[in-house]
């Protein structure tokens, strides 16, 4: 019987989850984002924010949070992150739409926890860059404790990855030699290949596509046919071409950014964001005009040739062109502070206390199209909130309580005081092992006496 | 009359068996597991299938008749997913690259050596260049009789292997093979057990696709697309071969449609619950193996009415593992409540069967039962998850995994239970023929100092 109690008590979690009390978070300083800023309660029901004022009257049944002196902020929406992933670069091809974040979705994760504890919520799953069209990317929110499938953002538009520049090529000839030599691994290897990957790719896409039109008018005029097979690298690029699938991709030098918008425009297709866009400060019209949006670092760069054309000013100045931008974390640790990296945009670039926010928040769904669902506190949208004990754009402050759906998953008091019960039961467990191994090793066994 | 030929021929070469028409085991505890346990009761053999179980059988006037008295009579042990049969190279002592591997990655065959996958010669550039495959590869068609392990795996009580080609990503189909017999033919009692697909990888970028786990996935899930498609094709292609064009042959096609189910690894929870969903997704007949995280997955299991393969090698801490990087919590508790999954799977009635993980000495196999038996498995369902389930979960039921009248005649006889570790294993019968275990070998890792000095052979005292 030791052994089911894991799942009663699951059961009963689960259970009372369901008919979970409202809450009422009071006396705390609410930062909605899109309607301002004030002191006073929000009334979470059902997993949703169901009432925000400067006075609310608390259902008798519902929990109440005091937040006084503390700070709420909706949940922090990353736009571009690596984790909770068992898998993440499909490198040996230069088109690996074939693969998903979602086969591999790894809800164990620590770096969930930590990054809860950053106070983000929601993030999008990428594949690497190491293909000039890599993998497909999953939007989830980090419900740390639950299985794969159930931290997936449900009704969120699916994704996929693009590169450009020295990742995709030097894929293709790590060792830099010259190219023709043995040692290039597999084509592009230069940024022309990785446009002309795009290219091919979608060339072949429409083919495809076309092959099902034509199978569908077949059947449509009741001749008998044969489906075509099902090709999973083109059908997510397929997705692409008919606006299902929203292309992220990732990229740092101008002339290799409007390359790309230029390919989207040719084949028809729009680029969702782009990814580190470290030089979108040149061609920040031009972004603006295709209607991309930018997630980028605020001050991360130099790490290789392609990211030294940097500025600080890089978020402030896409914001002030008309450009969606946000700030996003692509590293488990960068994801732990990434209102930090918020607040770098006052002072570089003058972006107001909202706008800095907003890079953070409802920017970074918006690019997401979940805009609708999080990404600010307003009444309807999921309850996803984060509570902090000082301003979250102070570098001193740190993340109290995380809800997302109204639950909560990060409660800094209570992780300090499970730390000491964590350390016991590692001791217990170890003590047991090295017993266990005493007992079993096989000297100690038949050893014949002397 | 084929089996009594063999039968005659067995017992007139020099193996340790004897081979008359019948054999009655006489005043023996019989435990059949299909059924209760008979107290004191006679089992007869004959032409290599049980011919009568009970308490009042009558022994045929040609039958040998052993004396049961104090003998305990259980089916044959199988081992739900194995290499026995297949002859595996002289195991390289562990040379520097196998060595160094880092330690077991979350998801490897349980069944190939470390570090074996090897890709095809050119790196694959896509699911098109098929890699690491060889599904239509039979193990039926690689099992000889003089692999060196079938001996002390009937030592362990082992008479059934359910056996496949270890290496790939679909590395082949398993067939179930008994553990003795003249001719690799003998050995099979059904060629076609499953498709053992592994979630291997080609092991980083230049190796070829897929070089990531998500690559290996989206792998199978195109393969398996594929198959539907070749089948369909081929279905029309058979009924309009005028005017249509013909489908190019695929090996790899052929074998996937060939194979009744799919074994795949789940090592997590988290992996339990994506291969469900992949097998669901897909509509496969699937049966997962691994599971050390059975214990903590029942409910997934539970939910969706699936069997699974559970190892019996529980994780271990790696022998030589850093001592500035302890283990994790999360890795601890999974090393300490591994063995309490065939409780947990039992509680929940999750069907389930066991498999040695490559362990082949009796003493081995007994310690991780133990285990199992101490965090709460009965011996009853231990039994049977090395008897009758594994049979129910390869559809051979019907011939195997119990003592019932005209199964195959595959018993293991012992002087006690089996599952303790003073029992002696008096005879093993497979196919009706006896076998009684030879000393096992002393453990590989035994220093040769303090081994016991080989006693001379008999002949040459006489």
């Amino acid at each position: 019987m030791k052994s089911m109690k894991p799942f009663l008590v699951a059961c009963l979690f689960t259970a009372s989850s369901l008919a979970a009390p409202p809450i009422v978070i009071q006396n705390a300083t609410i930062l909605t984002v899109t309607r301002g800023t004030l002191t006073g309660s929000i009334l979470i029901r059902n997993g949703k924010i169901e009432e925000i004022g400067e006075r609310i009257t608390a259902p008798a049944d519902a929990q109440i949070v005091d937040a006084t002196g503390q700070f709420v902020m909706p949940g922090i929406v990353d736009c571009h992150s690596h984790i909770a992933a068992d898998s993440i670069n499909e490198g040996s091809v230069s088109v690996s739409a074939m693969v998903g974040i979602e086969d591999v979705l790894n809800p164990e994760d620590i770096a969930i926890y930590r990054a809860l504890a950053g106070g983000v919520t929601t993030a999008n799953i990428l594949h690497g860059s190491a293909n000039s069209i890599g993998g497909k990317c999953t939007v989830v929110k980090l419900r740390w404790g639950k299985d794969a499938h159930d931290m997936i953002f449900e009704g969120a538009m699916p994704g996929i990855k693009f590169a450009l520049g020295e990742n995709p090529k030097r894929a293709g000839n790590p060792s830099g030699q010259r190219i023709g030599a043995a040692n290039v691994l597999r084509y592009p290897a230069t940024r022309m290949g990785v446009e002309d990957v795009i290219r091919e790719a979608f060339t072949e896409a429409k083919a495809y596509q076309q092959s099902w039109k034509d199978y569908n008018d077949k059947v449509a005029r009741g001749e008998q046919a044969i489906a075509p097979r099902r090709d999973l690298k083109l059908e997510p690029l397929v997705e692409v071409l008919e606006g299902k699938r929203f292309v992220h991709a990732h990229c740092y030098r101008a002339d290799e950014i409007l390359m790309l918008l230029r390919v989207a425009d040719e084949f028809g297709f729009k680029i969702r964001t782009l990814q580190h866009v470290l030089e979108g400060y040149k061609v920040a019209k031009e972004i603006a005009a295709h209607g991309a949006g930018a997630s980028t670092f605020s001050d991360w760069w130099s790490y290789k040739l392609e990211a030294f054309d940097a500025i600080p000013y890089n978020a402030a100045i896409m914001t002030r062109k008309g450009i969606v931008v946000s700030l996003n974390s692509d590293s488990a640790e960068l994801m732990r502070h990434l209102n930090d990296e918020a607040a770098k945009t006052m002072k570089y670039g003058g972006l107001s206390e909202t706008e800095a926010l907003s890079l953070i928040t409802i920017n970074p769904a918006k690019q997401l199209a979940i805009d609708n669902r999080v990404g600010s506190i307003e009444v309807g949208k999921d309850a996803d909130l984060a509570i902090f004990d000082k301003h979250p754009l102070s570098n001193f402050a740190k993340v109290e309580k995380v809800y997302i759906d109204g639950e909560l998953y990060f409660d800094r008091n209570k992780d300090l005081a499970d730390r000491a019960v964590h350390e016991a039961d590692k001791k217990k467990l170890l003590d047991k092992e090295r017993e266990l191994q005493r007992r079993a090793a096989p000297g100690a066994v038949r050893r014949p006496a002397a | 009359m084929k089996r009594l030929v063999v039968l005659l021929l067995v017992a007139a070469s020099a193996l340790p068996a004897q081979g008359p028409a019948a054999v009655a085991i006489h005043n023996a505890r019989v435990v059949p597991v299909s059924g209760p346990v008979i107290a004191r009761g006679t089992v007869v053999l004959r032409d290599g299938l049980i011919e009568a179980v009970g308490a009042d059988v009558n022994i045929p006037a040609d039958a040998w008749v052993i004396e049961g008295d104090g003998l305990t009579i259980y089916p044959g042990l199988i081992d739900a997913l194995s290499t026995f049969g297949i002859p595996q190279p002289a195991t390289p002592q562990a040379n520097g690259a196998a060595a160094q591997q880092p330690a077991a990655p979350q998801i490897t065959s349980p069944l190939a050596t470390p570090g074996a996958v090897t890709a095809a010669n050119p790196p694959a550039r896509g699911p098109e260049d098929r890699p690491m495959t060889t599904s239509w590869v039979r193990a039926a068609d690689l099992v000889k009789p003089t692999d060196r392990r079938l001996n002390s795996a009937r030592a362990a009580g082992f008479t059934t292997a359910v056996t496949f080609p270890p290496r790939g990503i679909f590395a082949g189909q398993g067939a179930i093979v008994d553990l003795a017999g003249e001719t690799p033919g003998q050995m099979i009692v059904a060629d076609n057990a499953g498709e053992y697909v592994t979630l291997a990888t080609s092991g980083g970028f230049g190796g070829g696709f897929p070089n990531s786990l998500m690559g290996t996935i989206a792998y199978v899930r195109q393969l398996y697309l594929d198959a539907e498609h070749y089948r369909i094709a081929k279905q029309f292609y058979a009924a309009h071969p005028r005017g249509t064009a013909r489908p190019d042959y695929d090996r790899a096609l052929e074998g996937v449609l060939d194979a009744p189910r799919v074994l795949l690894p789940a090592t997590r929870r988290t992996d339990v619950d994506r291969m469900l969903r992949f097998a669901d997704d897909l509509r496969l007949q699937a049966v997962l193996y691994g599971l050390p995280e059975g214990y903590r997955s029942a409910d997934l299991l539970k939910k969706a009415g699936a069997s699974v393969l559970v190892n019996l090698r529980w994780p271990e801490k790696g022998r030589d593992t850093d001592p500035d990087e302890p283990d994790t919590l999360q890795v601890l508790r999974v090393r300490d409540r591994a063995p309490s999954t065939p409780a947990v799977l039992a509680q929940n009635g999750v069907k389930f069967a066991l498999y040695t993980g490559g362990l082949e000495r009796r003493a081995d196999l007994l310690r991780e039962i133990k285990r199992a038996l101490d965090e709460g498995l009965s011996p009853e369902d231990a039994l049977r998850a090395l008897t009758l389930s594994p049979a129910e979960i390869y559809g051979v039921a019907d011939r195997l995994g119990s003592i019932e009248p005209g199964k195959i005649a595959n018993l293991v006889v012992t002087k006690g239970d089996i599952f303790q570790t003073a029992t002696e294993v008096k005879y093993v019968f497979v196919d009706g023929v006896k076998f009684e275990p030879v000393e096992e070998p002393a453990p590989a890792n035994a220093r040769p100092e303090s081994a016991p000095p080989t006693p001379e052979p008999q002949g040459e005292k006489q």
